[in-house]
């Protein structure tokens, strides 16, 4: 394991997006990061600016407003980057599939990495999705 | 000579929780102008729900806006038992309105604690989102779920509160009350909030009527209108309960009503409660005959719309969907111009999340005993906010 | 005032201009116009009679496009919703409020995309919820509308 992996999988630095969500899945991100759940003790912190983070957690179901900046900001993730599909919106597009605004489901933009399903997934569901992508990065690299 | 500058705020900023793209002119520090793009959130719901049935479109409605998942289906039953007259058992009633003030506390208290972290003020936004959980409890308890409740349908609810959960939940409401002094006191006493928040982004009563705003920013400038009250459904004509009011206008004004209302809100629970007649949840309708209908229900951010129109088939012809943020949100053409840049951030809401130190912040010494716990530490601060004001003179 | 008395204020002040009333019950009522009164009808809820201007909304009826500007009376809680028929589909006109509220800014935006009703005076009617490149001339709500079947694997 690289120094970048072992790096990478010791404190995750996690951009939100929400492209076209209803809200529940951003307030549940929101609520890890508080007092009761509090993902900052294992280094889990939101970011501002998606040139900090490693990974991209997408919640909603896109639209063709959104589709556009999607891929924009994936491009200019800093790589290895991770991206997590969230919520049931954002697995499979949910509800709004069949909406004549909606676009394509994210794992057809770009590549997704985990999924938390769920509508809205609970915040243990959360956690416990994000150490399962944890997982996922350190046996990546197990070989190198 | 006056030189002005663009800002973009937007579609994807850390102080937004959501994609919205503002356009402030500015000219200097003063903001001139003000534009917003939005429909990076358009979901075209109201075509969709032609497609369902009107069982289902309840569900589509609650996807509306996660916070408001209790105020939207209301709206929406009530929209269609206004087409066909159903009753609806007292008991469920009851439920009703006991779901919706647990949803306008949650959301007064998440409102809270984002305009706490736009001040710099962290410490309100991990208080709040930590109370909220207790409310959070009290939803699963009654609902199943935290958030997105599935409670309401045509002619009733679809659970029951079960004696058992009752004294639970009145324990959770004292313990939350107790907080919510706390919280109250932490920002209506501070001196630092009054100086952030007074005076600023004023909304004049004129301005709040054509506007048509809704809920407490109408409150809050003098426009003495409830759903609750004016359009009373669910229990809300069965118990005693105050509308909150203030004249200013300002965002201190509008914070000052959602606190007070979090009160108001905790006693319609306690008197739901009490006052619950025992019964039958649900009315089973069968067929919606062919009309229209208008729900009318009151979100914690102001009133939410819904008109049906029915065909005397299974689905609706024309569903329209007004939420109350589409009444309140044109009016930044009226807040923000003329603020500075700095206070044009706290009224065009937004989020990102931030360091803060409650429950872990104990001071401990090396023999690992705690010598000053949370009490300790809140009297220590309203201590010091105490000294502040006492040197800036204020009461 | 109650519903009937606030009816009959309306009845008396436009005599024939108003079509048809039908008092649904004691809180919910609708009232028929020609497209060419709106702005008066309106103008006299919203300012004499000091109702408050909930939403309007268009439905796409078999004969025409039907446009409904619902009022609330807060004070005794009751709706009154005001409807004119735009008969012809291909070029709907009807004259903006923004005079009268500037509530309904947005309103009339909204439906100019979705609908395609055109709102004569209001200088602002541009795009709200569409993305830029959504064609012109293809309004979503109307029930001509086919939401397009998409294969996402080929986009």
């Amino acid at each position: 394991m690289g120094l970048r992996e072992t790096i990478l999988s010791k404190s995750i630095y996690v951009f939100h997006l929400s492209s076209g969500s209803c809200n529940n899945c951003d307030i549940e991100i929101l609520d890890c990061l508080t007092p009761r759940y509090d993902l900052e003790r294992f280094g889990i912190t939101l970011v501002g600016s998606i040139r900090h983070a490693d990974v991209l957690l997408c919640t909603g179901s896109t639209n063709r407003l959104t589709v556009p900046i999607i891929k924009k900001l994936y491009e200019e993730m800093p790589k290895p980057a991770f991206v997590v599909a969230f919520g049931a919106c954002g697995s499979s597009r949910g509800l709004f599939k069949d909406s004549y605004n909606t676009g394509q489901p994210l794992d057809e933009i770009i590549p997704v990495d985990a999924y938390i399903p769920g509508c809205p997934p609970k915040p243990e569901a959360i956690i416990g999705g994000l150490m399962k992508l944890i997982g996922k990065i350190k046996e990546k690299n197990k070989g190198k | 000579m006056s030189h002005k500058a663009h800002v973009p705020i937007g579609p994807y900023h850390p102080l937004q929780e959501e994609p919205e793209f503002y356009k402030l002119v500015v000219d200097g520090e003063k903001v001139v102008d003000v534009d917003v793009r939005i429909g990076y959130n358009h979901r075209g719901i109201e075509k969709i729900s032609e497609s369902k049935n009107f069982d289902q479109s309840i569900f589509i409605v609650e996807r509306i806006c996660g916070i408001c998942s209790s105020s939207h289906p209301i709206a929406c039953v009530q929209a269609i038992e206004d087409i066909a007259d159903i009753p609806v058992p007292e008991r469920a009633l009851y439920i009703r309105s006991i779901n919706q003030e647990l949803e306008r506390i949650h959301s007064h208290l998440l409102w809270l604690g984002l305009a706490g972290h736009f001040l710099g003020y962290n410490t309100v936004f991990m208080w709040a989102w930590k109370y909220r959980e207790l409310i959070c409890d009290i939803m699963e308890t009654v609902t199943g779920n935290r958030q997105n409740y599935a409670m309401h349908k045509v002619g009733g609810v679809r659970r029951d509160i079960e004696r058992e959960h009752v004294s639970y939940i009145l324990t959770r409401l004292d313990e939350f009350l107790k907080q919510l002094d706390m919280l109250k006191g932490a920002v209506l006493d501070d001196p630092v909030i009054h100086a952030r928040l007074k005076g600023v982004g004023v909304l004049t009563k004129e301005a709040a009527i054509d506007y048509a705003t809704l809920g407490p920013v109408a409150r809050a400038s003098g426009v003495d209108i409830d759903v609750r009250r004016d359009h009373p459904y669910a229990a809300y004509d069965k118990i005693k309960w105050n509308v909150i009011t203030r004249e200013e206008g300002d965002v201190f004004a509008k914070t000052v009503v959602r606190i007070l209302e979090m009160y108001e809100s905790a006693s319609i629970i306690r008197q739901c409660l009490d006052k619950m007649p025992q019964g039958p949840i649900d009315s089973n309708p069968k067929d919606i005959p062919a009309g229209e209908g208008i729900g009318l229900a009151e979100a914690p951010r102001g009133e939410c719309f819904h008109y049906i129109k029915s065909d005397g088939t299974n689905s609706p012809t024309r569903h329209k969907i007004r939420a109350p943020t589409y009444m309140n949100f044109p009016t930044f053409k009226e807040t923000v111009i003329g603020e500075t840049i700095s206070d044009a951030t706290i009224i065009l809401a937004g989020i990102d999340p931030c360091y803060c130190c409650t429950e872990r912040m104990l001071i401990v010494d090396t023999k690992d005993k705690i010598f000053m716990n949370v009490e300790e530490l809140i009297r220590l601060s309203q201590e010091a906010t105490a000294r502040i004001k006492e040197k800036m003179g204020i009461k | 005032m109650n519903i009937d008395e606030a009816l009959k204020s309306i009845t008396d002040h436009f005599g024939s201009r108003v079509l048809k009333v039908s008092r649904r019950s004691v809180k919910r009522a609708y009232i028929d116009i020609y497209p060419k009164d709106v702005v008066d009808i309106v103008r006299y809820m919203f300012k004499d009679m000091a109702f408050r201007f909930n939403i309007a909304s268009a439905v796409d009826d078999f004969d025409g496009l039907e446009i409904l500007y619902h009022f609330s009376y807060d004070t005794s809680g009751f709706v009154i919703s005001v409807r004119a028929l735009l008969k012809d589909k291909s070029d709907p006109h009807i004259d903006t409020i923004t005079e009268v509220t500037r509530s309904a800014w947005w309103i009339e935006r909204e439906i100019h995309e979705l609908f395609g009703i055109e709102f004569d005076g209001n200088k602002d009617l541009r795009p709200l919820l569409l993305p830029d490149d959504w064609p012109s001339g293809v309004y979503p709500l109307r029930k001509n509308f086919v939401v397009p079947k998409r294969d996402s694997r080929k986009e």
